[in-house]
């Protein structure tokens, strides 16, 4: 099975994405994915390797161009906004 | 973990501030004046909402403001700031916001376990609430020494 590398996005990747990327580690674990999970931030991020990008409506305008897909995510703290949002994404692209 | 950051010299409870702009720099000061940051880390805050938008109202009502480790840091801290009318900060989906946690880090690394602390104690609703409603400094002390 594919082991996912997915990004949490914010101004400098750490504060908000990381607050973002502790509550997809929860979700993940609750759900046994492994995938692998970090923080980037606004300037770098494009640049970066990754599969999935999960970040703010603010910064989805980043990703305009690049083919990966891109969860938006209002509650950082929601651990049942992130798990509705991005599970299933994560699940489809990991039967891929 | 909580306890140790956010002491009694951090925190302002129901202030009224005009904009958000005012409730960032309330928070930037106490960072300031507990010697974590220089004056200019808390223009750099403002700036930060300015060039990058309202992202970091990050859940409904809760703004976590700071800017860079390279704008002037001494080490790592935090503050808390409630608003007694809360204020919005452009941020359709988390307007309006009654509760300001400022942070500033020093690198990429030494401030995860803190947020991480922090991040769990607001996952908890009942513990947002808390803040939001306490009416005094004391209220929120106990509440995150009982974090502990």
């Amino acid at each position: 099975m594919k082991r996912l590398r997915i990004m949490t996005v914010c101004g400098f990747g750490l504060g908000t994405s990381l607050v973002l990327k502790m509550t997809l580690d929860e979700v993940l674990s609750n759900h046994n994915i492994k995938a692998e999970t970090f923080c980037s931030d606004a300037e770098t991020a494009v640049g970066q390797r990754f599969d999935l990008v999960i970040t703010s409506r603010d910064m989805e305008k980043l990703f305009a161009n690049v083919p990966e897909p891109v969860v938006v995510v209002d509650n950082f703290l929601s651990t049942d906004e992130v798990q509705e949002k991005a599970i299933p994404v994560i699940q489809k692209m990991m039967e891929e | 973990m909580l306890a140790t950051y956010l002491t009694a010299e951090v925190i302002q409870i129901k202030i009224e501030v005009k904009d958000w702009e005012a409730a960032v720099r309330a928070g930037g000061q106490l960072l300031f004046e507990a010697g974590k940051c220089t004056s200019g880390y808390i223009d750099a805050m403002v700036r930060t909402v300015h060039e990058m938008g309202p992202y970091m109202v990050l859940a409904p009502g809760l703004a976590l403001a700071h800017a860079r480790p390279e704008d002037g840091v001494s080490e790592v801290g935090l503050s808390l700031v409630t608003l007694q009318t809360p204020v919005n900060f452009g941020n359709a989906a988390n307007d309006p916001v009654e509760l300001v946690i400022s942070f500033c880090a020093v690198d990429h690394e030494s401030h995860v376990d803190v947020l991480k602390a922090l991040a769990m104690f607001l996952r908890e609703e009942e513990n947002q609430n808390l803040l939001r409603n306490a009416e005094t400094v004391e209220q929120v002390l106990g509440a995150f020494s009982a974090q502990d």
